[in-house]
């Protein structure tokens, strides 16, 4: 079939070269990256009260190892990713059973495992392995495979391990970003309506009984969502907070540095999750919305990736990732809006954090991939590319 | 391609659209929800937002300064100094080593040190926690030049309420105190909310408090969470509180306070045609003073326990029967109501039967055959016994009344007490029975029911001697450099009682100082031109025993009388005017306990109203435009 595909198109090169690869990467979208890291530069600039200590500069430091590793990720080629997606799967798995046997206790939640000098977050990686995984598993399905329920069991399975893995940390809020982002490739594979209604009502189902594992101060973020009043000083303040920022910014904000709540410190956690809070006090509905103006741009960039990829699994890891990274964007923004109760759920490149950070930049590493390798056939079974 | 892969990208084209559209949705929802907050509620958060950074710091006003009526100062606030610790700056060395060090400089107890160390665990780090409190100028200044070997340690500087003439001054400033639940309940002054804050607690100090309290300015401060202070942003001061003037004299007060010495007695001096009180002297009194830092336990107990009840203005809120110094009210009542004239002659025989009891007078012999002069002059009960019967109840009482008792004469002072004027109206309501006639012979010489303040005494002498014109004693001169208000200003009223009555009882007043016969003869005033008129009295504390009238009543030996308990002795009263020739001033007295008027009561007087008269009359005063009667002239 390669040998076919290559004698198809001109351009459908057997192998590419390093440099020939490098050449192919999307640098409109590395720019778009890098301008996302500007803007939380800036406003960690700006949470330290205009230092570059604590925050920015570490940021700067670790963009530019994303960097590297974006651009890594994008050249290796892509029936590799594909080959080892299994693998990754299962050390993701690993590092998150890590996580709850050893597990550095960070946040009231066990979230972190140490790898040395490092930190690492499993719930983080595991949204790439998981990606991968799937997009290898439909890779070669038919729709009449995906049309037999039989066929979707180990998905499933695949999906519920990490996912329940993740929750039992807690981290609900990635554990959601799992399940959903899992639940969207399936969708586009061609999983039936009428199933997502059935996994939909057999979740609600468990809801009550899921109340039960709850951690009361899940139990307690959820109860104050639903009335904000209901602890205006402790879980709800943040919150409260965060809006009286939000809308004390108004149309064109503050000011930059001049954001009177995050440096008086009525904004909690201003650095990581509330970090679109701040710019959104500092700079208004003018700077959020050209915020979300670059992530729209994004993703249109990530469907315009995925429909032009030839293969299967080019284009569900391309829609994956770029599902992954709106889902955290949503939750992150409607979080700090008051729209739905979160918390740990970083905004994608802006928020201060290390393995956010670079998995975030490895995943439109596997986006640019996608890209450089369109034309890229790739046969039903690993070996056979 | 296959027909299957074709099928395939048909449906991942329509699926990816789908999920691009409804994530395009949801972004729609995120940027609706960014307008609700940024656009529509903009201006409720941005109030929120300032509510949240924005404290409102109220500044206290200095209190008003209290003067006496030539400027001196009677209250003032002092500088107090106290060093703070501010646990943040004191990092570098630890709070135990700043205080080490600070120990080394100036006085720092274990105790002290105990609850700094509770005080900074409790406190931000950023909040000043006292050391030492009221430190002196010498302590003050060894800090300061050792401040760079102290970080975190500074001066604060803070007022107190000052008095210097301590207690001499005491019932009629008052003191200050701090804010009671009941007062801040009452009041919407956010001043009363600061935790130093005082008010005035009593006297001058509480009732003239809105006045000297001032208006507090405010200074609006940028605050973080955590309420440390990042910087001022507006500043509006507040007024100070207004001076308060008052009519006494302070010369004239603390000649008072050392002419009474030891004695439990409540003395006032007034000004008869203007009402002005010159002195008021309550002993024992207290020190203000001791109030201003808040008073310990053990000064508190030593008040309450004190028989001598110092914390009582017995001047205002003591009451005693007047005893013979109400004769005289008996005297003017029977002139003026027709029972006698200045010609009746009444015989006392030293007893009489009236309404079937037997009353003595004091003096066993009797006085003979006398008229009202010389019945004042000699204080004869029986005379006044024989003119109240004559009179009745009703227009004795009525009388008195005119002349201030029975009710508060109304001074500028918070506790004045009423006293009891009785009529028959007044045995109804509070015994529910008819009026006892024998009361009626009770009250004209003083006993029975009529209770009068000291203050109510001076008022009588002094309505007498300015011609029965209703002057009322007052004690605010000035406030803010303003005659207030609500101050009674001369002319007074007349109270409807004719010259001619008052003349004979005035020069029944002179008899009893300046005759042979007279009762305070001994205590009288010889320096020419400044003699002084009045009326002794006593009001027994007990009744007395038949063996002890026996024995001869209250003209008992000295060996006896010493053997009466202090609490058991007859209270003196005497009232005086002066000079004779045109009264000027009105003094009342009672020495608690002091049992012989003349020996007790009458030499004080002598002394405060010749002394009255050397520094006013003979124009030694200091100043002439603020003398007494001077201010009847200004507006």
């Amino acid at each position: 079939m390669v040998a076919l595909g290559a004698t198809l198109g001109g351009f459908n090169r057997r192998e590419m070269s390093i440099s020939q690869k490098l050449w192919q990467i999307n640098w409109g979208l590395v720019l778009l990256v890098s301008a996302l890291a500007g803007v939380g530069f800036a406003m960690l600039y700006s949470a330290a009260g205009g230092n570059f200590e604590p925050w920015a500069l570490r940021q700067i430091v670790r963009f530019g190892f994303g960097l590297v590793a974006m651009i890594a990720v994008a050249v290796i080629d892509i029936r590799q990713w594909m080959r080892w997606a299994y693998v990754f799967y299962a050390l993701g798995i690993l590092l998150l059973i890590g996580v709850a046997v050893q597990g550095h206790v960070g946040g009231g939640a066990q979230r972190w495992l140490s790898v040395g000098p490092l930190q690492l977050q499993p719930s983080e990686v595991m949204k790439i392995a998981l990606v991968l995984t799937l997009a290898r598993y439909f890779h070669s399905a038919s729709v009449e495979d995906t049309g037999r329920i039989f066929f979707l069991v180990p998905p499933a399975l695949l999906v519920m391990l990490p996912v329940g893995l993740v929750a039992k940390q807690p981290d609900l809020g990635t554990a959601l970003m799992l399940a959903m982002g899992s639940a969207a490739i399936l969708f586009m594979v061609g999983v039936r309506w009428w199933k997502f209604a059935l996994g939909f009502v057999g979740l609600c189902a468990a809801l009550p009984v899921g109340w039960n594992f709850l951690h009361d101060y899940q139990k307690a973020r959820i109860l104050t969502f639903l009335d904000p009043t209901r602890d205006p000083l402790g879980s709800g303040y943040h919150i409260i907070q965060s809006k009286i920022a939000l809308g004390s910014g108004a149309l064109f904000g503050k000011g930059f540095l001049q954001g009177t709540q995050s440096h008086l410190d009525f904004l909690p956690e201003k650095q990581t999750d509330f970090i679109f809070t701040m710019l959104a006090e500092e700079f208004g509905m003018v700077g959020s919305l050209t915020l979300i103006a670059l992530y729209i741009l994004l993703m249109v960039y990530g469907y315009a990736i995925a429909f032009r990829s030839t293969s299967q699994f080019g284009r569900l890891v391309a829609l994956g990732m770029v599902t992954t990274v709106f889902l955290a964007v949503f939750i992150n923004m409607a979080m700090v809006m008051g729209m739905i109760p979160a918390k740990g759920v970083p905004l994608p490149m802006v928020s201060y954090g290390g393995t956010s950070l670079i998995v975030t930049m490895m995943g439109f590493g596997l986006l640019m991939n996608v890209w450089v390798h369109r034309d890229t056939r790739i046969g039903r079974g690993v070996g056979e590319a | 391609m296959n027909q299957r892969e074709n099928q395939r990208d048909k449906l991942f084209t329509r699926r990816a659209l789908l999920l691009g559209a409804s994530e395009m949705a949801l972004v729609g929802a995120l940027v609706g929800r960014l307008y609700y907050l940024q656009v529509v509620e903009a201006s409720r958060y941005a109030t929120l937002s300032d509510e949240n950074r924005i404290n409102l710091k109220l500044l206290p006003p200095p209190r008003g300064r209290i003067f006496d009526r030539f400027g001196e100062a009677l209250a003032t606030d002092r500088l107090t100094y106290r060093a703070v610790i501010v646990a943040e700056q004191a990092r570098p060395v630890g709070i135990d080593g700043t205080l080490d060090a600070l120990g080394n400089i100036i006085e720092v107890t274990e105790a002290d040190r105990r609850r700094v160390v509770r005080d900074v665990k409790r406190k931000r780090a950023f909040v000043p926690v006292s050391v030492r409190e009221d430190l002196t100028w010498e302590d003050v200044a060894k800090v300061e030049v050792n401040s760079y070997d102290l970080p975190g340690v500074s001066i604060e500087v803070g007022h107190t309420r000052y008095y210097p003439h301590t207690e001499a001054v005491g019932h009629i400033l008052g003191y200050v105190g701090a804010v009671s639940e009941a007062e801040l309940k009452d009041a919407d002054d956010p001043l009363l909310e600061l935790p130093d804050f005082r008010i005035g607690k009593n006297g001058v100090e509480k009732q003239r408090d809105a006045d000297l309290r001032g208006v507090a300015g405010s200074s609006q401060v940028e605050v973080n969470a955590v309420g440390r202070v990042i910087r001022e942003l507006n500043r509006v001061e507040g007024k100070p509180g207004h001076d308060v003037e008052l009519t006494i004299d302070i010369g004239m007060q603390e000649f008072m306070r050392r002419t009474i010495g030891d004695e439990s007695a409540a003395c006032t001096l007034l000004d008869i045609h203007s009402g002005e009180i010159l002195a008021m002297v309550s002993a024992p009194a207290f020190d203000p003073n001791l109030f201003s830092l808040g008073l310990n336990a053990r000064d508190w107990e030593a008040f309450l326990s004190n028989p001598k009840t110092p914390l009582i203005n017995k001047a205002i809120a003591g009451i005693y029967p007047p005893g013979s110094t109400f004769k005289m009210i008996t005297g003017i009542a029977a002139l003026e109501g027709g029972a006698i004239t200045p010609d009746t002659r009444i015989t006392c025989g030293g007893h009489t039967t009236i309404y079937n009891q037997v009353r003595h007078c004091w003096n066993r012999n009797g006085h003979g055959s006398i008229t009202v002069h010389d019945a004042v002059k000699q204080s004869c009960d029986i005379f006044f016994y024989e003119a109240a019967r004559r009179l009745g109840i009703d227009k004795l009482s009525e009388i008195a009344k005119r002349f201030g008792l029975g009710s508060k004469v109304g001074i500028d002072l918070p506790g004045e007490k009423p006293g009891i004027m009785p009529s028959r109206d007044w045995y109804l309501q509070t015994h529910g029975k008819s009026w006892p006639l024998g009361e009626t012979v009770n009250c004209g010489i003083g006993q029975g029911f009529i209770v009068v303040t000291p203050l109510q005494l001076a008022t009588v002498v002094s309505r007498i001697a300015n011609g029965g014109r209703a002057v009322v004693p007052h004690l605010t001169r000035r406030v803010g450099g303003k005659v207030p208000e609500d101050r009674p200003n001369p002319p007074f009223p007349s109270l409807g009682i004719r010259q001619a009555s008052l003349d004979i009882i005035l020069r029944g007043m002179a008899a009893v100082v300046n005759e042979v016969h007279g009762t305070a003869y001994p205590g009288r005033i010889t320096e020419p031109g400044f003699e002084m008129g009045g009326k002794t009295g006593s009001a027994q504390v007990r009744h007395l025993t038949a063996a002890e009238r026996e024995r001869g009543g209250f003209t008992l030996s000295k060996s006896i009388e010493n053997e009466i308990p202090w609490r058991e002795r007859d209270h003196a009263l005497f009232m005086g005017f002066a000079p004779l020739s045109a009264p000027r001033f009105g003094c009342g007295i009672i020495v608690e306990h002091g049992l012989h008027p003349g020996l007790s009561a009458v030499p004080i007087v002598h002394q405060v109203l010749l002394e009255a008269q050397k520094r006013y009359l003979a124009g030694s005063a200091p100043s002439a435009q603020n003398q007494p009667g001077a201010v009847q002239k200004e507006g």
